[in-house]
């Protein structure tokens, strides 16, 4: 064996190392896509990067269902006689090698006529020429390179889906207009009567409302949208008085120009637009690649293979399989609704659905339920439900998933507002009264200068500028949140569940546990060799875990799938598996997975396999019981109590055997009592808790990979910096209140102008980028001091 | 004097039709992936690059 790493690919070359061209290859795959590079003179591909490429996995008829014209209608783009277009998924784009390859395929395939890539999406954009060429083709060349595409039910109405491009819209025309407005009215800001300004006064001043106009009526318009919809629900939000700002500048400004009044305020006004639709902008940062609604469907496949009466293999979309159909599912395929299974041998991988990675053996006759993926061989069944009715998809018709969590909450600043506002109607009203005493003349000049003054741009952009600062400091940490809402609420929590497993437990390791009597050396040797025959993952698993010394070859090997393992050497025999194969009556029932050994027909002892917990789990529960009260909320069984009781703290509390809707509803009464819940989890079995949750974090080993719909995914090496982030996100809400404070400052500066009756437009065009830009300075600064200070950069 | 409605009318002109410009690019999908093209404008030195030395390997063996 030697340590050195996959040309291709860079996993460590193991025991099947293949040597090509003085170059080491993990496999044959990895050996194979490096001959089509290089017979192609596409060798580039390893000099951008090391070891950019992935393993061809095996793809053997999974995609004929390309071939049907129904469903290769619902993936493309575009088609016309002798060209299509189509956009595919593809998760392992992860590079700037991968970019060059896939843009470099039509030196592959002369029929490829343009490919093109979104890193940002991992999308890739192919033009085609049909004649001799059909997508399956294009999908198997792709697969065959490492770059499966990833088609799933998803996709089935992703046809025609608009990209939204207001916001730039919006910001070029509120930039386009602040610019060519301050160009306008700087003349007037020195006030000397001078004669050529006199004189053209009035079309500087036109052309500045003209400007305007784009400026209120499209630019701004989501403001008064949500002014609108907020006063419609009695809410005070802060787009009250900043469309109330808006609409008075406006106004104010072209009754002034109307009657030579002054120059007007639309230099303030645009520019405000322009400042709040950048926070806005800012604010909106997403990660493209990362989808946070994901459900079912993107792990489910377009089609399956249905098999006719007259037993012929048709591809079926999934969402015509009816009742009573009869289905092929190769290896490495999802089983898409509940059944029966009727031939062949099942191994499930169920982690999709419950993130526990171990296989579970099925025989026919078997119940067998949707959302696992076989791993051996191809398996024949029968659906009894359809897939919408299916135990796993079923979750999705809860309540929870149509409402969204925005409803629920009221957020900083709009809870600022509501007193802000009412404070700013009162000055203005009581300002007003005054002066009508006084001076009547002023008084509607006074009442407008306030409304002005106070529109609270600075307010409303301190939470975007925090919040989207913060939101990159995560990011960078690899802790990737759905909107800057979230680390509002993150703030505020009060109770955090965990899952267990693949949560708190890693999926990649365990440890094993020997009881019984002891082995002697040759049972030792014998014992090894017979796992060393065995491709059951619990075999290799125990294999791995034990001494590999004195290979020998055995005199008699056999595997009973579903049972166990013999192994003959010389006059020994041994059998390793389950109790009753080994011949063991009195086993207690069984709450952890374990395997029994027996030789020469005497019962030896048991492999029993713990999950191990993730590093620094115990140090993060004792950080966080002094704040939070902590809840393990598990699906399995309570084989690891004892286990996990010994390395959490006490006040724990921990409750076993929950289904997903229990899951759901645990959250649901502990929130009806008044809890704030973060929920932590990962497999599509968290979904409904997730949702549920007032924080749902999703745990992922690979975050391109996998995440049920949640409000953040968190690299699974984060989770125990998880006081960290909660730390910075209660930081960024006092960064909020400081900001709050500073443009009141800036507001009682502004409002003693506006009350004396002196706001000269001038005094608005300063103050109000003044207070602006301060606020950004100041959250920007203080953002990256609390992202710092907690070592959430890596390093 | 009129001069001064002329060279207005030229500035917003031209103001427009960078404005124009602008909206055209956003239209076309420019602002849609902001990271691929960076990394992807590298690549055509890599080509030149390669290319010449593909010959060279050739006419050694």
């Amino acid at each position: 064996m030697s340590n050195s790493s996959c040309f291709h690919c860079g996993d460590p070359c193991g025991k099947n190392e293949i040597i090509f061209q003085e170059k080491n290859f993990c496999c044959h795959g990895c050996k194979t896509v490096f001959e089509i590079f290089s017979e192609n003179d596409l060798t580039c591909y390893y000099d951008l990067e090391q070891s950019p490429g992935a393993q061809p996995s095996d793809i053997q008829g999974k995609f004929n269902f390309l071939d049907d014209d129904i469903i290769k209608e619902k993936l493309l783009e575009f088609k016309d006689d002798n060209l299509e277009i189509v956009s595919l998924n593809i998760p392992h784009i992860h590079c700037s090698s991968c970019i060059w390859i896939l843009e470099n395929l039509h030196k592959l395939k002369s029929d490829i006529v343009f490919s093109q890539v979104d890193f940002g999406k991992k999308t890739l954009r192919i033009h085609y020429n049909t004649a001799h060429y059909s997508l399956k083709d294009l999908v198997i060349l792709l697969s065959s390179i490492g770059y499966e595409p990833n088609i799933n039910l998803e996709n089935f109405n992703a046809k025609n889906q608009k990209i939204d491009r207001q916001i730039y819209y919006k910001l070029g025309i509120a930039g386009f207009a602040f610019g060519n407005i301050m160009f306008l009215s700087f003349p007037e800001y020195f006030d000397v009567d001078e004669f050529w300004l006199e004189t053209y006064k009035p079309l500087f001043r036109w052309l500045m409302f003209f400007f305007s106009l784009p400026v209120v009526f499209y630019a701004a318009r989501d403001f008064f949208v949500s002014a609108f919809n907020g006063l419609k629900a009695k809410l005070l939000n802060i787009d009250v008085p900043i469309a109330l700002g808006i609409l008075v500048l406006f106004l104010r400004s072209t009754v002034d120009i109307m009657f030579d009044l002054g120059s007007g305020f639309f230099d303030s006004l645009s520019g405000l637009v322009f400042f709040l639709l950048v926070g806005k902008f800012f604010q909106a940062k997403t990660y493209n690649f990362l989808s946070f609604e994901r459900d079912y469907k993107s792990y489910f496949p377009m089609a399956v293979t249905k098999l006719t009466k007259s037993n012929e293999e048709i591809p079926v979309q999934v969402y015509d399989v009816k009742k009573g159909d009869r289905l092929i599912i190769r290896n490495q395929e999802l089983i898409p609704v509940d059944g029966v299974l009727i031939n062949g041998i099942a191994k499930l991988d169920y982690s999709f659905v419950t993130g526990e990675s171990k296989t579970v053996n099925k025989v026919s006759g078997d119940k067998i339920y949707s959302g696992a993926k076989q791993t051996s061989g191809v398996i024949e069944m029968e659906a009894i439900k359809s897939v919408e009715q299916s135990y796993l998809t079923q979750l999705w018709s809860n309540d929870v998933f149509k409402e969204k969590k925005t409803k629920r909450f009221t957020s900083l600043t709009n809870r600022i507002s509501k007193h802000f506002t009412l404070t700013i109607l009162i000055i203005a009203f009581l300002a007003t009264a005054y002066w009508l005493i006084v001076d009547p003349s002023l008084a509607l000049n006074v009442f407008t200068a306030v409304l002005i003054i106070a529109c609270p741009c600075a307010i409303a952009l301190s939470a975007p500028f925090t919040f989207g600062n913060l939101l990159r400091i995560y990011g960078k940490s690899k802790f990737y949140l759905k909107n800057a809402e979230v680390i509002e609420r993150m703030a505020s929590i009060d109770t955090i569940i965990f899952d267990k497993t693949g949560t708190l437990t890693s999926n990649n390791s365990g440890t094993v546990k020997y009881e019984g009597s002891i082995l002697n050396a040759e049972e030792k040797i014998l014992l090894t060799n017979t796992l060393r025959g065995s491709n059951h993952p619990l075999s290799r698993t125990l294999y791995d875990l034990i001494d590999k010394k004195n290979l020998i070859s055995l005199d008699y090997f056999e595997e009973n799938i579903g049972h166990g393992l013999t192994g003959t050497y010389h006059h020994d025999a041994v059998k390793i598996g389950s109790a009753n194969y080994v011949g063991y009556k009195k086993d207690s029932p069984k709450l952890n997975t374990s395997v029994h050994v027996s030789t020469n027909n005497e019962y030896k002892g048991k492999f029993t396999f713990y999950n191990t917990y993730r590093k620094g789990v115990s140090q993060l529960f004792r950080v966080l019981k002094k704040h939070y009260d902590l809840v393990i909320l598990s699906g399995d069984n309570q084989g690891d109590l004892e286990n996990l009781k010994k390395i959490l703290p006490s006040k724990t509390k921990f409750i076993f055997n929950q289904k997903p809707e229990d899951k759901l509803d645990y959250i649901k009464y502990h929130q009806s009592e008044g809890a704030q819940v973060m929920m932590i989890g990962d497999g599509l079995n968290d979904a409904g808790a997730l949702a549920q949750s007032d924080v749902g974090i999703a745990i992922s080993e690979n975050i391109n990979v996998f995440s049920p719909a949640c409000d953040a995914i968190m690299d699974a090496s984060q989770l125990i910096k998880l006081d960290k982030y909660i730390k910075a996100s209660k930081s960024s809400i006092k960064i909020i209140k400081w900001s709050f404070l500073l443009s009141f400052l800036y507001n009682i500066i502004g409002l003693y102008f506006a009350v004396t009756g002196q706001l000269e437009p001038v005094v608005a065009a300063i103050l109000m980028p003044l207070s602006s830009i301060s606020i950004v300075v100041f959250t920007t600064i203080a953002t990256q001091f609390v992202g710092r200070a907690l070592e959430l950069k890596p390093e | 004097m009129s001069v001064i409605y002329v060279l207005l009318a030229v500035s917003i002109i031209v103001a427009v039709v960078f404005f124009v410009a602008f909206v055209i690019a956003i239209k076309k999908g420019q602002y849609d992936d902001s990271y691929t093209p960076s990394i992807r404008m590298l690549f055509e030195d890599e080509i030149v690059k390669e290319q010449p030395k593909k010959i060279r390997t050739t006419k050694k063996d």
